[in-house]
C-alpha cells in the first residue's frame, strides 16, 4: 500500500499530521510531506485517519 | 544572432544538415520534396524491428529527463486502451532553442517521427503541442503538404517554464490550463482522455525518423545531442549538434567560451558547476554522477567577470516567477530560495542563511508536482558546493553584480531562436 500526497491540493491545514506523525511531517510553511510512502498491505497506524483529516483530499492511499 | 553548427563527424547523418542541401545547416524550411529526397516517410514494414533498434542503441528522451525512449514506447503500446501520441515542442527552458528550431526548419522530420511513434504504439491519434507561432505555421504547412495517415491536431499553448511538462501537456490538450498535475498516473498510463499517451520531445521523434531512414547510422544518431550554448561574454549563442560524450571544454572552446570558469547545466535544471567543469562530458549518467543533469542540453557558461551568486539568484528569481503557484511548497520554497540568495548577494544575510539554503536544497526536491522546485533547490545546492569562497566574499565587500534586485524574466538565460 502506498500513501500519496497531491501537493497541488495541500493547503497547509496541518490536520493530517496528528493522526500519523511518523508518516507525515509538516515543513516550516505548514505544508505536508510524506515521510514514509511504502506501507504494509494492511496499512499503518493512523494513516486512514490522516487521509480523512485533510479538508482538501490531498492525501490518498493506493493499494 | 544564434549560430547553427553541426559538429558531427563527417558523413554522420544529423538533424541540422541534410545531404540535399550540402554541409550548411538549414536556413529556410525543409519542404516535402526535400524531405522525400533524404529518404523521409519510408514505409514502416516491421514496427517491432524499429522498436528493437531504438532499444538496442539506447535512445533516450530529449525533453530533459533522459528516460529510455523504447521503455516509454513499449509502456504506451502495452497499456490497455487505444494510445495517443504527442510531439512535445514546447521548450520551456529559456536557454534552449533546439525544439523550436526543428519545428520551424524541419517540420516533416517531426511529423515523420510522430507517424513512426504512432505505428509502433498502435495510436490513431496524434498531436503536435507547441507555443511558437513560426513553428506552428511550419508544422501546419508541412501537414497540409502530406497528411501522414494519422489524425494530427496542432495544439497551441502559452510559453512558460512548466508548459512542456508531460502532465501539463495532457491537461492543455484536454482543454485545460498548461499546468502539471500530481503523479501517478503518468501519461503513459492515463493521458489524453484517459488513453495511454506518449508525450515525446520533438528531438526524440526527429532522431527516431532519422534512425528509420539511416538504419546503419542508428548508434550515432541515437547518441548525438542538440545543445544550445550561451554565455555572457558577448559571444553569440549557438545551437550545435554533437556526438555522444563530447567534452564540455572542447565544446566551450569551439563556441568562444574557452575562458569560462563555470557552467550552468541543463537549462536551469542541472545546477552550477565550477572547478572541474572542464572534465564533464555530455552524458546523462556521468553528469548525474557529478551532481548535475544534462536536461534539455542547454549550457550557459560563466566567465571570470560573472558573479556566480548573481547568476544563481537570477535563476532562482526566474523559477520563483515561473512557479505555476499550484503547490504551496513550490510558492514558498522558490520564494525563500530566491529571497535568501538575494540577501546573500547583498551581504545582508544572517549567519544561518547558508544552513537554511543547505537544508532546503535537501528537503525540497521531489515535493512539487513538477521539477521546477527541484531545479531551484539544485541551483542553491550547487552554488554552495562549488563556490563557497565566492559566497563568503559577499559578506565582506559589496558585489556590484548583486546590488540590484534580480530580474524575474530570465533575460540572462534567454537565447533567441535562429
Amino acid at each position: 500500500m502506498k500513501l500519496l500526497l497531491d501537493s497541488t491540493r495541500c493547503q497547509g491545514y496541518g490536520l493530517c499530521q496528528e493522526p500519523a506523525p511518523e508518516l507525515i511531517g509538516l515543513d516550516e510553511w505548514g505544508y505536508a510531506h510524506v515521510r514514509v510512502s511504502e506501507l504494509p498491505a494492511d496499512g499503518a497506524d493512523g494513516v486512514e485517519a490522516a487521509v480523512a483529516a485533510c479538508p482538501n483530499s490531498a492525501l490518498r492511499l493506493v493499494k | 544572432m544564434t549560430g547553427v553548427h553541426s559538429l558531427l563527424p563527417e558523413g554522420q547523418p544529423g538533424l541540422l544538415v541534410s545531404p540535399v542541401f550540402g554541409p550548411e545547416p538549414y536556413r529556410g524550411v525543409e519542404d516535402l520534396v526535400g524531405y522525400l529526397a533524404v529518404g523521409g516517410y519510408a514505409p514502416l514494414t516491421a514496427r517491432d524491428r524499429l522498436l528493437d533498434r531504438i532499444a538496442a542503441v539506447g535512445l533516450r528522451g530529449r525533453g530533459g529527463a533522459g528516460f529510455p525512449a523504447a521503455v516509454k514506447l513499449c509502456a504506451v503500446r502495452d497499456a490497455p486502451g487505444r494510445p495517443v501520441v504527442v510531439a512535445n515542442g514546447e521548450e520551456g527552458e529559456p536557454g534552449s532553442v533546439k525544439d523550436r528550431w526543428l519545428l520551424r526548419h524541419r517540420p516533416h522530420l517531426i511529423l515523420d517521427g510522430l507517424r513512426l511513434a504512432a505505428a509502433m504504439t498502435g495510436a490513431e491519434r496524434g498531436f503536435v503541442y507547441l507555443s511558437d507561432a513560426l513553428a506552428e505555421q511550419a508544422v501546419r504547412h508541412a501537414h497540409a503538404e502530406r497528411p501522414t495517415g494519422l489524425r494530427v491536431d496542432v495544439v497551441r499553448t502559452h510559453h512558460a517554464y512548466v508548459a512542456g511538462e508531460e502532465t501539463a501537456v495532457v491537461r492543455r490538450i484536454e482543454g485545460g490550463p498548461a499546468l502539471p498535475t500530481a503523479k501517478p498516473p503518468r501519461p503513459f498510463e492515463a493521458g489524453v482522455g484517459g488513453a495511454p499517451t506518449l508525450v515525446a520531445n520533438v528531438e526524440t521523434l526527429a532522431r527516431i525518423a532519422v534512425m528509420h531512414m539511416c538504419s546503419d547510422a542508428a548508434v550515432g544518431v541515437a547518441g548525438a545531442h542538440l545543445v544550445t550554448v550561451s554565455g555572457s561574454d558577448g559571444c553569440a549563442p549557438a545551437l550545435a549538434e554533437v556526438s555522444a560524450g563530447t567534452g564540455l571544454k572542447g565544446l566551450a572552446d569551439l563556441c568562444g567560451h574557452g575562458g569560462a570558469e563555470a557552467v550552468l547545466l541543463g537549462g536551469l535544471f542541472g545546477g552550477l558547476h565550477g572547478a572541474g567543469w572542464t572534465d564533464l562530458r555530455l552524458d546523462h549518467d556521468r553528469l548525474k554522477a557529478a551532481g548535475g543533469a544534462l536536461g534539455c542540453g542547454a549550457l550557459h557558461f560563466l566567465h571570470p567577470e560573472d558573479c556566480p551568486v548573481a547568476v544563481a539568484t537570477e535563476a532562482a528569481a526566474y523559477l520563483a516567477a515561473q512557479s505555476a503557484r499550484q503547490c504551496g511548497v513550490c510558492v514558498s520554497g522558490t520564494e525563500a530560495l530566491a529571497g535568501t540568495l538575494t540577501a546573500v548577494g547583498r551581504g545582508a544575510a544572517d549567519d544561518a542563511a547558508a544552513d537554511r539554503l543547505h537544508r532546503w536544497s535537501r528537503q525540497l526536491p521531489g515535493r512539487g508536482a513538477c521539477g521546477l522546485l527541484d531545479a531551484a533547490a539544485r541551483i542553491a545546492a550547487t552554488l554552495l558546493a562549488h563556490f563557497p569562497g565566492r559566497v563568503a566574499a559577499h559578506r565582506d565587500a559589496t558585489c556590484p553584480a548583486c546590488a540590484d534586485p534580480p530580474p524575474g524574466d530570465g533575460r540572462r538565460f534567454t537565447v533567441p531562436v535562429p
